[in-house]
């Protein structure tokens, strides 16, 4: 039986990531992360894990040993943040092309510069097309849950592929907070040990990550998107076994309330129950709106989504980061391009919020579905505005 | 749902008796949050802290900003933070300070509870340290009851092991010798 405990987020992480038997972890602390790479080098020291935990002077060096390690056949884990991300991002499509299952936890937290700590999106967007499958979580529970998970559903031979795990910092991974861990031997159970489509091993000789001129990498390139598409059918038979065995059930789209609205508020990550509070109070004053979360962000559930929208006349969508001189906020971009050739196309109102940490309340969300509402009724929407800036 | 914030100051604990307090109300069944103000944290400048503690799920993730009950770890800290801001003006301000709670009522012109208990003298002499967070921890349970005084036992044993008992006798003390003022009308 489950038992129910008080923990801080990042530690519940780094305890999940200790009951799933990874042989290589190679983490780099910075803040908002950096609780998870200590409390996971506990966890390693103290001999709860035979997990090889190899330090490093940097996590462009991070990400560097788990490729080494994961091509040998060991499952290997990371865990990021910021700048430390944008540091590994040269060696991203390198994992994803090499089909490489490393999981990764990320800590979300705003870019330099300004240098600044707090929590946004804007460094897990400009990973976007790394072709990493990747996956948003609002609370501590799914935090441990998902990063259980990554590693079926990174090492499941149809997809080999790895996962970023989001966990938005501070809001999150600082938050003592109620969370259940799985019994340990049903996590062993549900991840047995990974069976390598090829290891490096010098009786075995292969090559990875070999040279490829014109002739071949452009085929290549198709092969990582369908792969990294097809990942969606793996993902949803992993959830499914999950809600099986553990009774909690995850999807790549998820509402709230939304079944009759007309408008929808569109989130990810760890705002989406902050707004559901602001639905409630929304709909007390008779307002027919709904919540729509995106917790898989890569592949994109461009189905579900559309499935959830389809009797929507107006979408709220919510953005932790700026595409700087494009269309607005990265999900927003998205969601229209999922709705182009759709014949009932619902308006799109994008809000940029909550960066470097700029704190959202409730009545901020209520403040922004009123606005929209009204905007849509003058048929004054916009593409997108920077929501609540200091004037 | 009972929203809480701690004054004090970095170093001094503030973080530790958020996490107890939101692990006794777990302890209880209840659901709680604790976190820090977010940011960097320098020893000895002011920081902030803050508890929830619900029956229901807690869903909102964003800050406190009126709280039900402000706690005050340090007395230095008055004045030189407004530790009133956003309290409810029917809502419970416990200090640390050998002062009564009808002095601290007219320097802050405060009408909501307050209780005071000297924290620090209780702490020098149970623990031979003026660490007052979990001495605190006893004023708070007497004067606002978010949890139960047994159910802190438990994390605190855990966090400080041999040094429990001792911590525990110090926010016993702090229970029987907090001095209450009823809000005014």
């Amino acid at each position: 039986m489950a038992k129910r405990v008080g923990m801080e987020v990042a530690i519940a992480v780094a305890e999940a990531v200790g009951m799933c038997n990874v042989d290589v972890a190679a983490v780099y602390p910075i803040t908002p992360q950096s609780h998870i790479a200590e409390h996971l080098s506990d966890i390693v020291a103290d001999g709860r894990t035979d997990t090889e935990y190899v330090t490093v002077e940097s996590e462009h060096s991070a990400i560097s040993v788990v490729i080494g390690a994961s091509g040998t056949g060991a499952r290997t884990y990371t865990a990021t943040s910021s700048q430390g991300l944008m540091l590994m991002h040269e060696i991203l499509p390198i994992v994803s092309a090499m089909r490489l299952p490393i999981c990764m936890a990320v800590a979300n937290r705003a870019v330099s510069g300004p240098l600044n700590i707090l929590n946004d999106h804007s460094d897990i967007m400009p990973q976007r097309d790394a072709g990493w499958i990747v996956m948003f979580t609002e609370n501590g529970q799914e935090a441990i849950d998902l990063s259980i998970q990554s590693f079926k559903i990174a090492e499941d031979p149809e997809v080999m592929l790895p996962v970023a795990v989001n966990i938005d910092g501070f809001q999150l991974t600082h938050m003592v907070e109620p969370v259940e861990f799985p019994d340990q031997k049903a996590v062993s159970r549900f991840i047995p040990a990974r069976k390598p489509y090829a290891m490096l091993h010098p009786d075995t000789p292969v090559t990875m990550g070999a040279f490829a001129m014109s002739d071949i990498y452009h085929e290549m390139m198709m092969v990582k998107d369908e792969v990294l598409k097809n990942s969606k059918k793996t993902i949803l038979k992993v959830w499914d076994e999950w809600a099986k065995t553990f009774g909690r059930r995850y999807k790549p789209v998820e509402t709230y309330r939304a079944d009759d609205a007309e408008v929808l508020l569109v989130t990810m990550g760890s705002m989406g129950e902050t707004a559901e509070v602001a639905i409630d109070e929304l709909r007390k004053k008779k307002v027919s709106v709904g919540l729509v979360k995106i917790r898989l962000w890569r592949p994109f559930p461009f189905d579900e989504f559309r499935h959830v929208v389809r009797k929507a006349k107006l979408l709220i969508v919510t953005d932790r980061a700026v595409s700087f001189g494009g269309p607005g906020g990265p999900v927003h971009a998205e969601i229209k391009a999922a709705l182009y050739h759709d014949k009932h196309r619902p308006a799109v109102h994008d809000y940029i919020i909550g960066l470097g940490g700029r704190d959202v309340r409730v009545s901020d969300f209520v403040t922004m579905v009123e606005r929209a509402i009204k905007d849509r009724r003058k048929s004054a929407v916009k593409d997108y505005e920077f929501y609540g800036v200091r004037e | 749902m009972v929203e809480i914030r701690w004054h004090g100051r970095g170093g001094q604990g503030a973080v530790t008796s958020v996490e107890m307090l939101a692990l006794a109300a777990i302890e209880e069944g209840k659901y709680a949050q604790g976190f820090p103000s977010f940011g960097p944290e320098r020893r000895g400048a002011p920081v902030a802290a803050f508890t929830r503690i619900n029956d229901k799920q807690i869903k909102v993730r964003s800050g406190i900003y009126h709280p039900d009950v402000v706690i005050v770890l340090d007395p230095g800290l008055i004045g030189l933070v407004n530790v009133t801001d956003g309290l409810k003006p029917k809502g419970t301000l416990i200090v640390n300070t050998p002062k009564s709670p009808e002095q601290l009522r007219k320097e802050l012109n405060y009408r909501g509870n307050i209780a005071t208990v000297d924290a620090t003298k209780i702490a020098k002499e149970e623990l031979n340290v003026p660490i007052t967070n979990t001495t605190m921890l006893g004023a708070v349970v007497r004067a606002a009851a978010p949890v139960k005084l047994k159910s802190l036992e438990v994390p605190l044993k855990e966090r400080f092991g041999k040094l429990a008992p001792r911590n525990i006798n110090a926010l016993k003390r702090a229970y029987n010798e907090l001095k209450i003022s009823k809000a005014v009308k």
